[in-house]
């Protein structure tokens, strides 16, 4: 009781909502929380670079013995820009899931609620989701030594910044999967329906080329495809690769025939950000 | 308590627009008027016909068992549901048309917690304030103030997993005030804590109102929390079956209410129609009756009934017996029948959508 004497001072009452100024303020809040969590669970900082590190260390030395590489360049160094995808794919798609997290324990209530529209708490994830994916693929590339890939300033850039746009795709993919689902449990049941196929058809562990034609036209479904195919193809621009060895590894994506150039793709990447992004909106404003 | 309800009242008259006529020129606008509003979920009727005022700078409660349609009445004035019709104004938006501006002037604190345990307390805080338009000059000043009222300065870096129910609660509160809403909304406040730590959560409901001068609308099932407000409206199957301040309704109801323990409480329920007059029903395995002097009516029972009467008790007038008195039962018959009603239609609300 004591501390109630010194409450006089009662703010005004102040009208949010309606205006852009105070949604761009939630996306921030909401933005700025997924940081604040992401930077204190180090945990999951850690254990979510275990399975890459494994996919990487062992799957690709194991792999190496029977996938005859070209001579001059190893499976690991064409499995690490797939690897650097899959980093990406599974926190960004995690990231996302936090909003059934949140359903849950009811903080979704508590954003819901706030005078601030929905499209700008699902922005704030989505751009949430994207700097989380993208910190962790950072920290997954202070590895690309080990896969013999050259530390090169502008590779790396260049790579963040396409990890950075198929991080927001993914998340706002998440995002609209997690409009739908109400408990935990049918998380799992979407990463293996969703997620795992859209990584095991992008090329991220196996070169798209000479496929049956079945398995090649669900590469091109896949968007990932045109996520991944850039990645590995700027790594292998900064290494010294036989020409031959390039066709084998770095075939790129034909469509009938002919090669899509990597703006192209990162430009079919970006509609699909867009898209999803709008199809989030649109679910969680029903919400 | 009453000795804290005796104490509250001269700071009462000091700020709050309790006598409204004696303190206000003007009439002012209610802080929630709530015209004829219903809710249907399907075939369920979850709220028929409730309508109420509740001025600015009141307390006001709504009580009534488990699944008597407090909560989807809150829902509805706090623009989380819409109304299947009727109409409401809360601090003077419209809660269908108006929602922006119903939810940027309340606070809520619902039922179920809503806090991010990975955050710590100020985190969680601040999230809300910003969320709210709290100018961030005026931030830092006011999350001390808030955090010192709700006693939780000396936590405000933990992590929220590591609280207590209690502080969770309080927590709770404390953001819902944050952004100095005009109508505070507690949605069963106390549910789920121990009596000590409910009694602490109602010595900040009270020096809130007196710090804040905010109007409060809450709802309990707990008839001794119904105490606490200024009025109540006791509501059951999705109605208003009464309303008014704690005592007028007790007085109302006025007389004593007598329990006794029979092994053959049909005959007794007949034994007492035939030669007293008297009304009475089986509750909680008891025969309970009213009767206006009970210390005088006891000796007559036992000299003229011819029941065999294993104990008896009686006790004066309490909200529970206003529930009972408008109801026909208590509110733990009435919680006992009414919830398993509402989960079943809840269930098949949810299936449905």
């Amino acid at each position: 009781m004591a501390a109630a004497a010194g409450l006089h001072a009662v703010l005004p009452v102040r009208e949010a909502g309606g205006t852009l100024a105070t949604d761009l303020r939630g996306v921030r809040v909401v933005w700025r929380r997924e940081l604040i969590r992401f930077a204190r669970d180090r945990l999951r900082i850690v254990t979510s670079l275990v399975q890459p590190v494994l996919f990487l260390l062992i799957l690709g030395e194991g792999l190496s013995v029977i996938a005859r590489t070209p001579p001059g360049v190893s499976f690991k160094t064409f499995m690490f820009p797939g690897i650097v995808g899959m980093t990406v794919l599974f926190t960004s798609v995690f990231s996302a899931m936090s909003i059934v997290w949140d359903r849950e324990f009811g903080f979704l209530r508590e954003m819901l609620v706030a005078p601030v529209d929905r499209w700008a708490i699902v922005l704030g994830k989505c751009l949430g989701g994207m700097t989380v994916a993208t910190l962790q693929g950072v920290i997954f590339l202070a590895l690309a030594g080990a896969a013999d890939v050259p530390y090169d300033p502008l590779m790396l850039l260049e790579l963040v910044a396409i990890m950075a746009l198929m991080a927001f795709a993914l998340t706002a993919f998440g995002v609209l999967l997690a409009s739908r689902i109400q408990q935990m449990q049918s998380f799992s049941v979407m990463v293996q329906f969703f997620v795992m196929p859209m990584f095991f058809l992008s090329g991220a562990v196996f070169p798209l080329v000479g496929l049956p034609s079945w398995l090649n036209a669900l590469t091109k479904i896949d968007p990932l495809t045109y996520a991944v195919d850039p990645l590995r193809h700027i790594v292998f621009e900064h290494l010294t690769v036989p020409a031959a060895a390039l066709a084998s590894l770095d075939p790129g994506v034909s469509w009938n025939g002919w090669r899509l150039p990597v703006g192209m793709e990162l430009g079919i990447v970006a509609a699909c950000a867009v898209l999803l992004l709008g199809a989030a909106m649109v679910a969680f404003s029903r919400e | 308590m009453h000795a804290r309800r005796a104490g509250r009242e001269p700071a009462r008259t000091g700020i709050g627009p309790v006598p409204i006529e004696a303190s206000v020129p003007t009439i002012p606008e209610p802080a929630v008027a709530v015209q004829h509003l219903r809710k249907r979920f399907g075939d369920f009727d979850a709220v028929r016909d409730v309508s109420f005022e509740v001025a600015a700078g009141e307390t006001f409660g709504l009580l009534g068992p488990n699944g008597a349609g407090k909560t989807t009445t809150v829902s509805m004035l706090s623009t989380l549901l819409a109304p299947t019709s009727g109409r409401a104004k809360v601090a003077g938006a419209d809660v269908v048309t108006e929602r922006g501006r119903v939810r940027s002037r309340i606070g809520l604190v619902f039922q179920d917690p809503t806090l991010d345990e990975y955050l710590t307390a100020e985190e969680n805080l601040r999230f809300h304030a910003e969320l709210y338009g709290v100018p961030a000059a005026t931030l830092d000043a006011r999350l001390d103030q808030i955090l010192d009222m709700v006693e939780l300065s000396d936590r405000r870096h933990d992590v929220v997993q590591n609280f207590s129910g209690g502080m969770r609660r309080r927590l709770e509160i404390g953001r819902g005030l944050i952004h100095s809403p005009r109508v505070l909304f507690l949605d069963e406040p106390t549910v789920g804590l121990d009596p000590q730590t409910r009694a602490h959560i109602w010595t900040y409901i009270e020096s809130l109102r007196q710090s804040e001068q905010i109007t409060i609308l809450l709802t309990t099932h707990y008839m001794d929390e119904a105490e606490h407000c200024d009025r109540i409206a006791i509501i059951d199957n999705g109605e208003i079956v009464t309303l008014d301040s704690p005592d007028a309704l007790k007085a109302r109801v006025g007389r004593d209410r007598l329990e006794i323990a029979v092994p053959d409480p049909e005959a007794a329920i007949a034994a007492l129609g035939e030669r007293f007059g008297i009304e009475a029903t089986v509750s909680e395995g008891m025969v309970a009756f009213y009767v206006s002097h009970g210390e005088e009516f006891v000796p007559r029972l036992f000299a003229e009934s011819g029941l065999t009467i294993h104990s008896v008790r009686m006790s004066r007038p309490t909200l529970d017996d206003v529930f009972m008195a408008y109801t026909g039962r208590t509110i733990r018959d009435a919680e006992a029948s009414a919830s398993d009603h509402l989960r079943e239609s809840a269930r098949r609300f949810a299936r449905r959508r």
